[in-house]
């Protein structure tokens, strides 16, 4: 994790990230998933979903996740600390 | 005078209900306006207008439960209007307020009680106005109770005396359907499930397409990564709301495609094939709490890709989350199925009749290929396609899929 970002704040950033996820799967299962695992597998998340994700990360947060880094936001951590850190 | 049914919405939906009247009886409508949401086991649906004219009489309340083809307002066409001076009589003969809705539907259920064949309802229905012109709705009124066509229909089945149950909710007293299930206390256990529905909806659907359509299938895998490539160099500095997903690339080659192929485009109706000149391509989106419903993307084929990824997106939101227009719902003239990038390899689909033709597509999949006699690596996608041997055979089921091929190597001639 960024050595800047405290724990409250990478905590109030995930929380937002989960409530974009719920936004557009409203039934996923965000509490119980394991931030860790690939949460596209987890949530059932297709191209679209995702795009839609990030475009409301965007919007939200100002950051912009190129094709190219896709691979860099697998799971809930990655994609947060992701965000986190180009804040 | 047109008489409007409960519409639609695909092949795989039995009933509706008005959730709400945006007009009344004497309201001007265009070619578009919606009219109505109806609720249906695939969400909140905006039903169109397809002619000028005026609204003369809503045949049914909101609330009611209806079976498609079921009438549900009148509509005096704009033609009509500036030719018959008659007609004009009968629209101001309605009183807004009693809506004249008990007297019709008073009317149109002693015709329901005669048959059951929808289109004959319709037929007989049509000369409603007329009646109601020689009898005033108070003679009406003291000749019989009052109840909705659903509402009798759905007492019938459930054996309720429905002259003995008080009035209704429905306009000067009228039993409506949902006034029906609630007499139906006992049975409330038997409260259809929206996902129920939904699913015996679609096994209406497929069960139907493999009994009367003599499917045949072909598969072919397709290299993806000129496509791949081309997405990846257009999408390099775009924000997430401008990029173009493969899908749309892959959509774009298979409707303009089609266009020299009609035999895998159009309707089969009773034993008749009429192709269709415009490819409005059916998308089947899956929704989150299950099921599926095909949504029409209109003119496909003249889409440039940007817009087609504007159109995909937006009609997903809508299938999830309300507000398709009816037109959407019904319009597919061919559909494509797809699992998107985490499915499977392969699908095999179902037809949706009337429609002759149905396009499955896998997930990408990176393979051993072989270019130029040496193995290489490749990203591919698995198309098949099923087709209706009534209307076409392999040979040209084959070239079809080739041609979808051909497009896809070169996606910068599809922008």
């Amino acid at each position: 994790m960024n050595n800047h970002l405290s724990l409250k704040d990478y905590k109030s950033l995930k929380d937002l990230v989960c409530k974009l996820i719920l936004d557009i799967a409203p039934e996923a299962d965000v509490q119980g998933l394991d931030p860790n695992e690939e949460f596209r597998e987890e949530l059932d998340l297709d191209s679209m979903d995702f795009m839609t994700l990030l475009d409301s990360i965007e919007k939200e947060t100002g950051v912009n996740v190129p094709e190219r880094d896709y691979v860099k936001v697998n799971s809930l951590q990655s994609l947060t600390e992701y965000i986190a850190t180009r804040k | 005078m047109k008489i409007l049914t409960m519409p639609s919405f695909g092949a795989d939906m039995a009933v509706g209900t008005i959730v709400k009247w945006n007009v009344k009886p004497g309201d001007h409508v265009s070619k578009g306006d919606i009219i109505a949401s109806i609720e249906t086991m695939k969400g909140l649906i905006d039903m169109e207008v397809f002619d000028d004219g005026i609204i003369v009489t809503l045949l049914a309340g909101e609330g009611d439960e209806l079976e498609i083809g079921y009438p549900i307002a009148e509509l005096q066409l704009k033609h009509e209007e500036d030719s018959h001076s008659n007609s004009e009589h009968i629209v101001e003969s309605v009183d807004p307020h009693s809506l004249e809705v008990g007297s019709n539907i008073a009317v149109s259920q002693e015709v329901a009680g005669h048959s059951s064949d929808s289109q004959d309802v319709v037929g007989k229905v049509s000369r409603v106005p007329t009646d109601a012109e020689e009898k005033s709705s108070d003679s009406l009124n003291t000749l019989r109770p009052k109840i909705s066509p659903a509402a009798r229909s759905k007492a019938q089945q459930l054996g309720i005396d429905w002259r003995q149950l008080p009035q209704g909710t429905g306009p000067d007293g009228a039993l409506l359907l949902g006034d029906i299930n609630i007499a139906d206390k006992p049975a409330s256990h038997r409260v259809k499930d929206p996902s129920d529905m939904m699913r015996n909806a679609i096994a209406a659907t497929v069960s139907r397409s493999k009994r009367e359509i003599p499917h045949y299938y072909l598969q072919l895998d397709m290299v993806l990564d000129k496509t791949i490539n081309w997405l990846s160099h257009h999408n390099v500095d775009l924000p997430p709301s401008k990029r173009i997903l493969s899908n749309a690339v892959i959509y774009s080659a298979i409707a303009r495609a089609l266009t020299a192929f009609p035999a895998f485009n159009g309707f089969y109706h009773d034993g008749h094939y009429q192709p269709s000149e415009a490819v409005h391509l059916g998308n089947a989106i899956s929704l989150r709490q299950g099921g599926l419903m095909v949504v029409a993307i209109h003119d496909a084929q003249r889409l440039g890709l940007a817009e087609l990824m504007e159109k995909i997106k937006d009609q997903v939101n809508r299938a999830r989350n309300g507000g398709l227009r009816m037109s959407e719902m019904q319009d597919a003239t061919v559909t494509v199925s797809n699992l998107g990038d985490r499915g499977s390899d392969t699908i095999q689909s179902i037809i949706f009749p009337p429609q002759v033709a149905i396009i499955g597509i896998g997930r990408p999949r990176t393979v051993p290929w072989v270019i130029d006699d040496k193995v290489t690596s490749a990203t591919i996608i698995s198309m098949s396609l099923a087709a209706d041997h009534r209307v076409s055979d392999g040979h040209s089921g084959a070239r079809l899929l080739n041609k979808i091929n051909t497009l896809l190597q070169t996606p910068e001639r599809l922008v």
